[in-house]
């Protein structure tokens, strides 16, 4: 026996809720907590906004908000009263009830997203014994995805009733590229239901508690607990759409301020209508958080290391502070990616939501289920190999097929511009449009030429010593 | 119906803070009429002109909102099958496999006929 053997005291199990345990909460209780979470979640904003903020400027080199309060934490606080002190402004052509209603069906789903996110285990709150968690439902993550679907109502509301083009076209951008990311994100959900059996948000965490062990061919081989690790492919779909899905950089295309200048939000204008809009994109950039963390990331629990170290670590209000600190963890990635990736084009991103991620993550399910299918019991273990053969050699094939295809389509691409160019060079005026020859000088002028031959001097070009 | 209460009272508390912003945004700040400030913003240029009742959008969105349903739809047959997969078992997962692949089917005409082109 080893020190370290000594040192890892058995962690002590927590009062594990099970879906059986909701729903039995006195009515103060179910206030409070549906308060707490309202007004967590409206500081989380608050803070999230300035540690973006913060954080995005260190990583360019600067200092970010620091007048308003001890390291600039007051700024947001400050920008939200700026923000109610605003003139109203409400075009005279806008259909004034859609107008009115989007800001409100946008934010409303946010926050009813976040009420069947674990956040704990039991505890016992003013003498009684309820888990921390608002409420839990045998289709919670079915609520989820609802109110992720409703929020798109929102902005097509927004884009509509704002009756301008820039709203428009941004609304409807926005709310094609929120169906379209959506699909691969339900689609990644699967292989976690696959192993964890449940919907319900309670069951997943649960499910993630202890190691999972796969026997294969006898053998119990031990698998990490995390959906994180186990189900890798799933989980960095999932990190892609959730980017997708909140319209984050590198997706921000329905506010792309080059092109769109506010998207579906230019109507609104600097106010408190605008403040609810803002609201509820980053209390959704925290519902994907959360959900990632639910699903994929053991939810509350402490990572492995902690609880080796300190048994209590998942007992009592304690499970508060990892899932806050994974919280944190995920922003910062949002921030990070903010920070680092560049806009892509709206086909690019199309054509990866459509024809990368929901593909790929058909062929992973049917992957998934495949390995499942060996770990139940009376099941015929050739049968599932077989059938497993076939859809790993059935994805190939297809892979293989689009493969060819796309490297035909890009030499012809290339072909044509080739040919193209060959053609624009015979005769400068291709196409009716006379073109002026490429080596001329035309951006200094004749006279700048003119004066280089005269003074015989090389020229230096700028940026140059 | 005890397990949706609670979401109704996060509910009245979300969309009573959400229809108060709204509200009371217009009385909050000052009130200065200027004509130019009234018309929907296109940089500085005249507003072009919008029909009563919202006008067309492009007939490429319906597609896109289209295949969402379809595909959403699969969605929605995915995630029973995937919780019951442990009682299904060799029945279930051949089910999916034929089920996936006749969606693929669709999905493989939607492209071929470029409904899945966006420029």
């Amino acid at each position: 026996m080893n020190a370290w053997s000594l040192l890892a005291a058995a962690p002590v199990e927590p009062a594990l809720p099970s879906i059986d345990d909701f729903g039995k909460d006195p009515i103060g209780i179910v206030i409070l907590k549906s308060a707490v979470i309202f007004i967590v979640l409206m500081l989380g904003v608050l803070f999230g906004v300035w540690y973006e903020r913060k954080l995005i400027s260190r990583m360019q080199n600067r200092y970010g908000p620091n007048r308003a309060g001890k390291f600039g934490l007051l700024q947001s606080v400050a920008d939200g009263l700026k923000m109610g002190l605003k003139e109203d402004l409400m075009p005279r052509t806008v259909d004034k009830v859609i107008y009115f209603i989007a800001p409100v069906v946008l934010g409303v789903p946010a926050f009813l997203a976040f009420s069947v996110i674990p956040m704990g285990p039991k505890v016992n709150m003013f003498g009684v014994e309820t888990p921390l968690q608002l409420t839990d439902l045998p289709v919670a993550v079915l609520l989820v995805l609802a109110m992720a679907s409703i929020g798109v109502y929102g902005i097509v509301l927004a884009g509509w009733g704002s009756r301008s083009p820039y709203a428009m076209l941004g609304g409807l951008r926005a709310s094609a590229q929120v169906v379209s990311y959506e699909i691969a994100m339900g689609l990644s959900f699967v292989g976690v239901f696959l192993f964890a059996g449940t919907l319900s948000t309670s069951g997943i965490v649960a499910a993630q508690a202890s190691g999972n062990t796969l026997t294969l061919g006898g053998l119990d081989i031990p698998m990490p607990s995390w959906y994180m690790v186990l189900l890798l492919p799933s989980f960095l779909i999932y990190i892609v759409t959730m980017l997708g899905e909140t319209n984050r950089v590198p997706f921000d295309l329905p506010e792309g301020e080059g092109e769109l200048v506010g998207g579906f939000q230019t109507e609104y204008s600097n106010s408190l209508k605008f403040a609810v809009i803002m609201l509820a994109e980053y209390v959704n950039v925290f519902v994907v958080s959360a959900v990632s963390i639910t699903l994929f990331m053991g939810g509350w629990r402490a990572p492995a290391p902690i609880t080796t170290f300190w048994p209590e670590a998942n007992t009592g209000y304690w499970p508060l502070l990892w899932f806050f600190l994974k919280m944190v963890l995920l922003f910062s990635f949002f921030i990070w990616a903010r920070a680092s990736l560049p806009r892509v084009r709206y086909d690019q991103l199309m054509s990866l939501g459509w024809k990368i991620l929901i593909p790929v993550n058909l062929g992973w399910i049917l992957l998934v289920a495949t390995v499942r299918a060996m770990q139940i019991e009376g099941v015929n273990r050739t049968m599932v190999m077989i059938l497993g053969a076939l859809v790993v050699v059935g994805c190939f094939a297809i892979w293989l097929r689009f493969d060819t295809v796309l490297q035909r389509r890009k030499e012809d691409r290339a072909a044509q511009v080739e040919a193209e160019f060959e053609q624009l060079q015979a005769e400068p005026a291709a196409g009716g449009f006379p073109v002026p020859p490429l080596d001329l000088p035309h951006y200094r002028g004749v006279a700048a030429a003119a004066e280089t031959r005269a003074n015989k001097t090389a020229e230096v070009p700028s940026g140059s010593n | 119906m005890e397990l949706y209460a609670p979401i109704l009272v996060l509910a009245v508390l979300a969309a009573g803070f959400a229809i108060f912003s709204v509200t009371i945004a217009p009385f909050t700040g000052p009130r200065r009429w200027n004509r130019a400030k009234l018309d929907a913003y296109e940089c500085g240029i005249e507003p072009t002109p919008q029909p009563v009742g919202g006008g067309r959008f492009p007939l490429k969105y319906m597609i896109t909102a289209m295949l969402f349903i379809v595909f959403d739809i699969e969605i929605i047959f995915l995630y029973p099958w995937a919780v019951a997969f442990d009682q299904l078992g060799m029945f279930g997962l051949v089910e999916m496999v034929l089920f996936i692949v006749t969606v693929l089917v669709a999905y493989a005409y939607v492209w071929r006929r470029k409904g899945l082109d966006w420029d």
